[in-house]
């Protein structure tokens, strides 16, 4: 590996306003993911998982696929979080730091798996696509609107099936018994 | 913009998310975890949707079942936390072993 | 060759036309059958029967009589002959079938077991009244009835000596009637060895003729004789010896005769039917049968001069012991034999009408003789005649009775005896002067001895059984009717039978026999031999006034009277002749003895030993791979797989925690690998 080269590289990337502003949020993103599986407070957990999902949602603006950010936004920041929320307060976890650790004791088998995991995804990744560059483009709602209703209309109405059978389900799993 | 950064970043996001799946206690938190897996899942499919310029959008509309699918698994999740917690009065993990030889 | 044969016809009548016999003779099948499957009824039901089984045995009988004499009938008027045969098996070119022969000589046969036979079966009812083995007793003389049957139908040697053999069993089964005493045990297997002896002589006959001629069928091997066959000539001699040799043991000649008074020990209708008039007769019925290969001169004709002195020698040397006899029916026994020895004399002298003739009218005389001894014995219990004496009293008809049937076997004119002894006489003197030469000539005075001698015996039989005063214990009594009405029957038969065949008057009993496909060559007398015939009747009288003179009046016992009467002879005639010593010291002993003692040496060190070898070395072959090869060989490794399976499992079953975090782990981790893997290797 030519070092020289590989630095006149990341320079040359990095006079790219893109790529300065996809650095920054991406330090978050992962800074907030760390935090989500390390915090000690349940509640800190789940509100660092809203500043992952937020970053995910600008990098998705920065792609261009707006509709797909203002969804995750409103869904999962919106809805799921939420939920996550209500659980928490239904399981009676302690509020602030938890007297009982959160973790396993032994950390270093699941470390060495996410280490070995990572290193062949990216490894893996940058070889393939090394320098492929993305064209900046914006994708309209409407299209994405038509195709959901046409091409993809089949995937759509399953998907629906499944939103009808959890929420069936749910309400099953989780009310009381009639007695 | 290269592919292989969100890549990279994905990767990133997606280990983080296994780390926390296999050590984390509470029941909540490794569904939390899970989310942070299909998170990263999420941004590499519109990564590559971008990159391919698809007449057909499938990356985005892709993203968005995976989101659709989140959503409903967070709530049979968590639902069957709640009944578990109701029988056991526990959300650890750990105490979930009955299944064992 | 052929000149004999010619010579032969001229003299004998030609063969009368043969019919076919119709449907009576088609189903002559039956008669032997019916007995047998009787025999079953008797063994399976016969103890339920309001008779226990005596029904049966005499419905057999009385089948018997009336088809046998309604035969007899069809034959006077037509000659009947006809075979019918059914296949059983081939072995190699040899047909082994059951045939049965319908022919005059059959039917004569059957005519004699059928009547003679219900006679006794009736008689039996009453003599064995209150036996504990009343029906088996039946059972079994029904079997004799139907092998007796079997033997006189069968149309081929096999069938014979089959017929033979179980006229045998039965014969042992009925003399041994009374087993509890050991000594009609003893005389049951005396009887039944001694035939057996002989029948070694019977089956090589047959062996050696049969396969000669290459069949075993009368008709075969008659047909063979009469087409001249050079092979079958050439072994005739040793093949017609072999087959009298049977015969000997059979009809009991010398010196086989030993089994007979013994034999006595059975029930007294046994020694009627089967040891006086039907099943001694086998042996006479089977030179009868196979007459044309002892007349022809090519084959077996000179045997016949063995044959008459054997039957010379019977007659004369077993009538005199009878004299010295004090049981009744060992007179009666002693008496048989003699007769026997006529029979067989006259088929010697190629009289193959007179021998026959002679075992017609015996079969009457002489069942009917042991019939009333029988009635006898039933009223004063006891066989010996110093324990009798007057009861011509007490028992009239057994008296009227026993005495016809004397004058019968003396042979007093006209009761049945003359007749056929007449003829036996006429018959031998012919042959003397056709060719039996000298030695015939002997047999003649022999015979005419013997009928002195006949007489002699029967009257002292008489006389101590009937007349004087009564020496014994019992009360005797009249018989029931339904013993003298059978003995009042053969009485009567005793008086007529001999008018069948009266030379020159009316010869039916010749033309009955003669209805056979072959002519027999025998002479028949034109005419009666008046001076032969009245130096018999004189002969017989003169033995009757001898035994008046010598015992009409009481002596004080018996011993008495006859040592008084024959001081040399006595000894060696209660001895018989010390003929049964010397089979006992020569053939018994030693094969009781050292004999019996080597071969049960033989028996327990090598044959046993040879089997106890293999099964000591199966049993340490089995011991070896049980314990070698399967228990500790493959047994050992089965366990140890199942073991290591069960192990590694248990081993294994500690990874299922049920945390589902490990299983996620192990799931990512294998992944990576298997990921890792595919980059690697390609």
């Amino acid at each position: 590996m030519d070092i020289g080269a590989w630095w006149e590289w990341t320079t040359d990337w990095l006079s790219d306003a893109q790529n300065v502003l996809f650095v920054v949020i991406a330090l978050v993103m992962v800074f907030a993911a760390l935090r989500v599986v390390t915090s000690p407070n349940v509640v800190h957990a789940t509100l660092m998982l809203v500043l992952a999902l937020g970053g995910s949602a600008a990098l998705f603006l920065m792609l261009g696929a707006e509709f797909v950010a203002w969804a995750l936004v409103l869904v999962y920041i919106g809805a799921v979080v939420v939920l996550f929320l209500f659980g928490i307060m239904i399981t009676r976890a302690p509020t602030g730091r938890d007297p009982v650790s959160l973790d396993h004791k032994r950390r270093w088998p699941a470390a060495l798996v996410a280490l070995t995991t990572f290193v062949t995804l990216a490894s893996v990744s940058v070889a393939a696509f090394e320098d492929r560059v993305i064209e900046n483009t914006v994708s309209r709602t409407g299209d994405l609107g038509d195709l959901l209703f046409s091409r993809f209309v089949m995937p759509f109405e399953a998907v629906s099936f499944v939103l009808l059978a959890a929420l069936i389900g749910g309400i099953v799993i989780a009310r009381k018994d009639p007695e | 913009m290269t592919v292989s950064q969100f890549l990279v970043l994905g990767a990133l996001l997606f280990s983080i998310g296994i780390y926390g799946v296999l050590v984390r206690r509470n029941a909540v938190l490794v569904l939390l975890s899970v989310e942070l897996m299909l998170a990263a899942v999420n941004i590499n499919l519109v990564a590559f949707g971008a990159f391919l310029q698809d007449s057909l959008l499938s990356g985005q509309a892709f993203a968005l079942f995976v989101i659709t699918i989140a959503a409903a698994e967070v709530g049979i999740g968590l639902a069957i936390i709640v009944l578990i917690f109701r029988n056991r009065s526990s959300a650890n993990v750990d105490e979930l072993d009955l299944m064992r030889w | 060759m052929t000149a004999a044969l010619f010579a032969l016809a001229g003299e004998a009548h030609e063969v009368a036309h043969l019919s076919d016999g119709g449907v009576l003779a088609e189903f002559a099948w039956l008669i032997p059958l019916v007995p047998l499957v009787l025999m079953f009824g008797i063994v399976f039901f016969g103890k339920r029967l309001p008779y226990k089984g005596w029904e049966l045995a005499e419905a057999a009988m009385l089948f018997v009589a009336v088809y046998g004499v309604a035969l007899l009938v069809l034959n006077a008027s037509e000659g009947i002959h006809h075979e019918g045969a059914i296949e059983i098996a081939r072995i190699g070119s040899y047909t082994i079938e059951w045939g049965w022969v319908v022919d005059g000589l059959s039917i004569m046969m059957f005519a004699v077991v059928g009547v003679v036979g219900l006679a006794v079966f009736t008689y039996a009812k009453g003599y064995m009244k209150g036996d504990e083995r009343y029906t088996w007793f039946f059972a079994a003389f029904t079997l004799f009835a139907g092998a007796m049957l079997v033997l006189v139908s069968s149309a081929n040697l096999i069938q014979l000596i089959v017929g033979w053999e179980l006229v045998g069993v039965a014969s042992y089964l009925l003399i041994g009637h009374y087993w509890e005493d050991h000594a009609n045990n003893a005389a049951a297997i005396k009887a039944f060895i001694t035939n057996k002896i002989a029948d070694v002589g019977l089956v090589i006959g047959v062996i050696i003729v049969g396969v000669t001629v290459g069949s075993f069928r009368f008709a075969d091997i008659l047909g063979a004789v009469f087409a001249g066959d050079s092979a079958l000539a050439q072994v005739a001699f040793w093949a017609g010896l072999a087959l009298f040799i049977g015969a000997m043991g059979k009809s009991a000649q010398f010196p086989f005769h030993v089994w007979l008074p013994d034999a006595m020990a059975g029930p007294t209708p046994v020694s009627s039917l089967m040891h006086a008039a039907t099943m001694v007769t086998a042996g006479v019925y089977l030179l009868g049968r196979m007459f044309p290969f002892y007349q022809n001169e090519m084959f077996a004709a000179d045997v016949k001069a063995i044959i008459i002195v054997i039957g010379a020698i019977t007659l004369f040397a077993m009538g005199l012991i009878a004299l010295v006899q004090d049981d009744i029916k060992k007179v009666l026994a002693y008496s048989t034999l003699s007769q026997l020895g006529y029979m067989t004399a006259a088929m010697g002298a190629g009289a193959y009408t007179a021998g026959l003739f002679h075992l017609f009218s015996h079969a009457f005389f002489k069942g009917l003789l042991f019939l009333a001894a029988g009635s006898v014995i039933h009223g004063v219990h006891s066989n010996n005649m110093s324990d009798m004496g007057g009861l011509r009293k007490s028992m009239p008809w057994t008296y009227r009775t026993f005495l016809v049937g004397s004058l019968a076997l003396a042979g007093i004119f006209p009761l049945a005896g003359f007749w056929s002894k007449d003829e036996i006489l006429a018959s031998i003197s012919y042959d003397a002067g056709h060719g039996g030469g000298t030695l015939a000539s002997v047999v003649l005075w022999v015979a005419i001895a013997g009928a002195f001698v006949t007489a002699f015996y029967m009257a002292r039989a008489v006389y101590l059984t009937f007349f004087g005063e009564y020496k014994g214990h019992a009360h005797p009594h009249e018989s029931p009717r339904v013993m003298t009405y059978p003995m009042i029957g053969l009485a009567g038969l005793s008086i007529v039978a001999g008018f069948v065949n009266v030379p020159g008057v009316f010869t039916g009993f010749t033309d009955w026999l003669a209805a056979r496909p072959f002519p027999m060559g025998d002479h028949h007398a034109e005419a009666i031999n008046l001076a032969l015939a009245a130096i018999g009747l004189l002969v017989a009288l003169g033995g009757i006034a001898a035994g008046t003179r010598l015992w009409r009046r009481d002596a004080a016992t018996q011993q008495e009277r006859d040592r008084f009467r024959i001081p040399v002879l006595y000894p060696v005639l209660a001895n018989k002749y010390y003929i049964d010593d010397l089979y006992r010291v020569a053939l018994v002993d030693p094969i009781k003895g050292p004999v019996a003692r080597f071969i049960n040496w033989t028996n327990t060190y090598v044959i046993d030993a040879v089997v106890n070898a293999f099964g000591a070395v199966s049993k340490g072959l089995a011991t070896f791979v049980y314990w070698g090869l399967d228990q500790r060989g493959i047994d050992l490794t089965i366990n140890a797989i199942a073991g290591g399976t069960g192990e590694a499992g248990e081993a294994l079953r500690h990874t299922t925690t049920g945390r589902v975090q490990q299983y996620l782990g192990a799931l990512f981790a294998g992944a990576v690998l298997l990921v890792l893997g595919l980059l690697i290797f390609t």
